[in-house]
């Protein structure tokens, strides 16, 4: 139950086709135009390895409440054509509930989808699309969904209009001539799976991870960023581009990760707030200078958005298995923090945090990231504007006084001169130095440094921000990062069934919050630990940060499949029963 | 698998049974023709020859191959060919990748493979963007091409890639177009027969990024002037070069790299002559 | 520069049927491009070009002796421009591409095959291979009207110029 005392409905549908044939387009305009009436959604995808002209998949979610994930299962699934689309056919999970919209002049519809027992109904999708001059089998498919969910028409006709009016008004109106086809082929299904709103769009956003995390440090006040293409990061960097330069920062395009990683530590150097995205291989890449910034004390904020490892991997599809090298690529003891959204909507937050914290502690934060968020497209209420902004210790300087970039200070954070200022002249190094900053191989200078880089942020204050908490009862899911969507799902749905879960999904990963995680768990009997990695890199994580409590049983498994909610759930169940 | 017996092999020979995923209409296509039309012409075994690419459109052509291949991490295709070819001076070594990977990432490892002149063939197909990130300028694009992460364009001036090989020491540089299949593939016959370190930039349009590179088979024309082994008149020409000349440009006298592993057993025992007291 | 020009009847021979041979691998090639683009109409019109071509190979085979070389590499082809007139330029192609345009192509291929065959009738002073080559460009005559009959199977009208509204997909 929802604050409004509505219940909670969804609808899930997918539309099929390849070869140009637009489904993903249709995805987009349907979910746009759901969001114009109140509706939440989100949006994710599946394709093939072509370029161009692949199989593709678009995998739409409508509800009356906020959601963050996929149901695990779709109501409706309409196939522009069927060609590859086996490749798909394991992700649907249709059901004898669940409609088949198929070309009745198409091929046959496969046998995977058959035997799930959908009721499959043929419709002349080419022969309509062909009917109308310049018509297109996707905008057919466009009126085929939007009658079968009950979606606003006219906000349907807006979405339309605005993604084809640059090829002119006989592109709109064919559309428009198709979409009412595609209505009028399926009056007898009409809202057969709607989805009410419960509320009114009143400012909402259209935002996918990337974005959200782009506009997150900015927000934080960075003003420097530099870039190097890779999948599935590279949108990071091109919103960030032209944002900057609207507010007087500046992108530069770098030949490398290694380029790109330095760049921004002589930005921020250089007093400016910096950031960079990139991947797995590209995180690889820049472990080194990473450990530069954390050796030198210099902030900065570099975004990954995990993807299927190792190596080159899966480039298009989610994974959490960067955690080890996030929280112990750089050599040496460099201990830094590593922070994780847990949702499209919290890439927001969590990038203007990790640049509060950067600047706060004058630190490296590697921010964790993933495909299913970066490029997950989703519909948020406006969010607010947060007051963290960075806010970085700098040196004032003080007549005869001879400046100690590195002093010991309470809270381990020193005041960091920035270039410009006289008097604070100091060379930034990653040597072992002194207070002063000159190197020294001394051992109580070694020993005050690396203590005093530990201490400032294990002893920073996270506050509440270091997890997202939410039910009641002894028996917890504890995860991290973006599986705190389909987690917070799985609670929703055991609560249906009177089963009470308590979720702890945490956000800050590295200083490990080890007393507020043993707080949060205190009482527990049961501890279910999910992660999307092969081996557990997580469950060995917590395994050598703290003793957890009660019985504890550990679900990982790696990409490409997604942990969806019902896989949650049936963990919970089959152990309760034992 | 059969051992082929016959002892003239056909392009067909060169290539897998794998379908490219490049777009329709790619100039990598033809670079593959070219390719396997060289290697046939060559007549070196498929098992002999070792395919080292990086990461990119053009970098998954060794899996299109029936050679020995390595799809390598981005931008390190020549590390690790320059470790191969040492390890094992036996095998044709081909180097094929972009020019993101190439010329950007790549770079550094570019101008010291050229300075080592180890006895290897380096293909760029060049197209002027990065392709497999969806369309972001690479050190080739025109300063004034627009693109959503440098929007208005670079400003920079593009990376001169024969330059550079001439410059750094590359014993032979050409450049040719690849919708001009014939005259691709006897450059790189050519190219792999040369010793030293052998460098061709492949002009390779991308249909689905450049489709301006349309226009390129129109401007490709010959170079006027015949290659030459004097590395100071190649210089004087490539500088004055609009980008589209076709040819070969220079062909070294430079000694290739002489250090290599060989199969013959040493006798261990004699490394512990300096440590007996 | 090797020389380009075709001298005898038996090198007329090895030309025409590498010509046919070419252009049904280049039409099984496009066919499997094509499927893995999902552009099932043109498969199907790939692989019955490749078909057609395949016959014409087989007619040619037949007239060949045990002299003339069925299998020589590609470089010692002597075609002006370098390539097979009736190849298919794969830079062409696109997967997008409607059948009516792939035969457009196809027909310019044809009739760049059938101009080889004339310009030889024209310019040979060997008696052999004029014979040949009267023959060859009859029968090349005859594949370009194929082409215009299957033209008019697949109108223009019946594949409106596409245009794909779905971003590329970068997989690396």
């Amino acid at each position: 139950m929802s604050a409004t005392g509505k219940k909670f409905e969804s609808v899930s549908f997918a539309i099929v086709g390849s070869g140009g044939a637009g489904a993903l387009t249709v995805g987009s305009i349907l979910l746009e135009a759901a969001g114009k009436s109140g509706l939440y959604g989100i949006m994710n995808r599946s394709v093939g390895p072509q370029i161009r002209g692949g199989e593709a998949a678009a995998h739409v979610r409508l509800a009356n409440q906020p959601v963050t994930c996929m149901a695990g299962s779709f109501d409706l699934l309409i196939a522009i054509d069927w060609n590859n689309a086996e490749r798909f056919a394991a992700e649907m999970g249709l059901s004898e509930n669940s409609l088949v919209i198929t070309d009745s002049d198409g091929a046959d519809v496969p046998e995977v989808i058959v035997s799930s027992g959908a009721k499959v109904v043929a419709l002349p999708i080419k022969a309509l699309a062909k009917a109308v001059p310049g018509g297109r089998e996707n905008m057919i498919a466009v009126g085929l969904a939007a009658g079968v969910i009950g979606l606003s028409v006219q906000d349907v006709m807006d979405v339309v209009r605005s993604k084809l009016a640059r090829k002119g008004e006989a592109a709109v109106e064919a559309g428009r001539l198709c979409m009412d086809a595609g209505l009028a082929q399926v009056q007898d299904y009409a809202a057969r799976y709607g989805v009410d709103p419960t509320s009114t769009n009143d400012g909402r956003w259209l935002i996918t991870g990337n974005e959200a995390v782009g506009l997150g440090a900015v927000r934080g006040g960075v003003r420097f960023a530099a870039a190097y293409p890779i999948t599935p990061a590279t949108e990071v960097l091109e919103w960030l581009s032209p944002a900057l330069a609207k507010v007087g920062g500046a992108l530069v395009q770098a030949e490398d990760e290694l380029s790109s990683i330095n760049m921004i530590i002589g930005a921020s150097f250089g007093g400016r707030a910096s950031v960079t995205a990139t991947s797995g291989p590209g995180l690889a890449l820049m472990v080194e200078a990473i450990g530069l910034a954390q050796a030198s004390e210099i902030p900065a904020v570099i975004i990954d958005v995990m993807r299927g490892g190792p190596s080159t991997g899966i480039p298009t599809k989610s994974e959490q298995s960067d955690l080890n090298i996030a929280v112990y690529g750089c050599h040496g003891d460099a201990p830094h923090v590593v922070v994780a959204p847990l949702s499209v909507a919290d890439c927001l937050f969590t990038g203007q945090w990790a640049v509060h914290l950067a600047e706060a502690m004058q630190v490296p934060v590697i921010v964790l990231s993933d495909q299913s968020l970066g490029q997950a497209r989703i519909i948020i209420d406006k969010p607010a504007n947060i007051a963290f902004f960075a806010q970085r210790k700098t040196y004032e300087p003080v007549v005869e006084e001879v400046y100690s970039r590195y002093a010991l200070t309470a809270d381990g954070v020193s005041p960091m001169a920035i270039p410009g200022v006289a008097g604070g002249q100091y060379t930034a190094d990653g040597l072992t130095h002194a207070i002063s900053g000159r190197p020294s191989s001394k051992n109580e200078d070694h020993r005050d440094q690396l203590d005093k880089r530990l201490s400032k942020i294990n002893d920073f204050d996270y506050g509440d921000h270091w997890a997202e908490i939410e039910g009641s009862g002894d028996t917890v899911i504890l995860t991290w990062g973006s599986i705190a969507g389909p987690a917070r799902e799985a609670l929703r749905l055991l609560e249906e069934d009177g089963t009470q879960v308590k979720l702890v999904a945490m956000r800050l990963i590295s200083p490990f919050p080890k007393e507020a995680l043993l707080g949060a768990l205190e009482g527990a009997k049961r501890v279910l630990v999910i992660e999307q990695t092969h081996d557990g890199q997580f469950k060995q994580y917590l395994r050598a940060q703290c003793d957890l409590p009660g019985d504890i049983k550990y679900f990982h498994r790696a990409g490409p499949k997604a942990i969806g909610p019902t896989e949650i759930c049936t963990q919970i169940r089959d152990w309760n029963i034992s | 698998m059969n051992v082929p017996t016959k002892t003239a092999f056909k392009p067909g020979d060169y290539k897998s049974d794998l379908t490219p995923v490049w777009c329709p209409g790619c100039g990598d296509f033809h670079v593959l023709m070219s390719v396997t039309r060289a290697m046939a012409q060559l007549g070196t075994a498929p098992e002999d020859i070792a395919v080292i690419s990086g990461i990119g459109c053009s970098s998954r052509i060794p899996a299109y191959t029936n050679c020995y291949g390595f799809h390598g991490v981005h931008g390190r295709s020549l590390a690790l060919a320059s470790g191969l070819k040492v390890a094992r001076p036996d095998l044709t070594v081909m180097v094929m990748s972009g020019d993101g990977d190439g010329f950007s990432i790549g770079g550094n490892h570019f101008l010291h493979a050229c300075r080592r002149n180890i006895d290897m063939t380096y293909i760029v197909m060049d197209n002027r963007v990065y392709g497999m990130t969806k369309g972001q300028p690479s050190p080739t694009t025109e300063p004034d091409w627009d693109s959503a992460l440098s929007p208005g364009g670079t400003g920079l001036n593009p990376f001169q890639p024969l330059v550079i090989a001439l410059a750094s020491g590359a014993n032979f540089v050409a450049r040719t177009f690849s919708g001009d299949i014939k005259g691709t593939a006897a450059t790189i016959v050519e190219a792999v027969k040369h010793p030293g370190f052998s460098f061709v930039q492949i002009l390779s349009p991308c249909v689905t990024f450049r489709p301006d590179e349309k226009e390129w088979k129109k401007i490709i024309h010959d170079a006027s002037v015949e290659a030459t082994d004097d590395a100071a008149r190649a210089a004087r020409r490539i500088m004055t070069d609009d980008g589209f000349n076709v040819g070969v440009l220079y062909r070294g006298q430079r000694k290739p790299y002489g250090n290599h592993v060989s199969d013959t057993v040493g006798d261990l025992a004699m490394l512990d002559e300096e440590f007996v007291l | 520069m090797s020389d380009t020009e075709i001298k005898t009847k038996s090198e007329l021979l090895v030309h025409a049927y590498q010509m046919e041979i070419e252009a049904q691998d280049r039409y099984t090639y496009l066919a499997d491009l094509m499927e893995v683009h999902n552009n099932p109409d043109l498969v199907k019109l790939f692989r019955k070009l490749s078909w057609v071509e395949g016959l014409h190979a087989k007619h040619i085979l037949e007239q060949m002796g045990e002299e003339d070389d069925k299998d020589p590499q590609p470089h010692e082809l002597k075609w002006e421009g370098g390539e097979s007139p009736e190849a298919f330029d794969l830079a062409e192609a696109d997967y997008l591409m409607s059948p009516n345009g792939a035969l457009k192509l196809a027909l310019e291929a044809e009739k760049n095959a059938y101009k080889f065959f004339a310009d030889i009738v024209e310019t040979t002073t060997d008696a052999d291979m004029k014979t040949l080559a009267v023959e060859f460009a009859a029968e090349e005559k005859e594949h370009v009207e194929l082409m215009q009959a299957e033209l008019a199977k697949y109108p223009e009208a019946d594949w409106p110029e596409r245009d794909d509204m779905d971003e590329a997909m970068s997989q690396d």
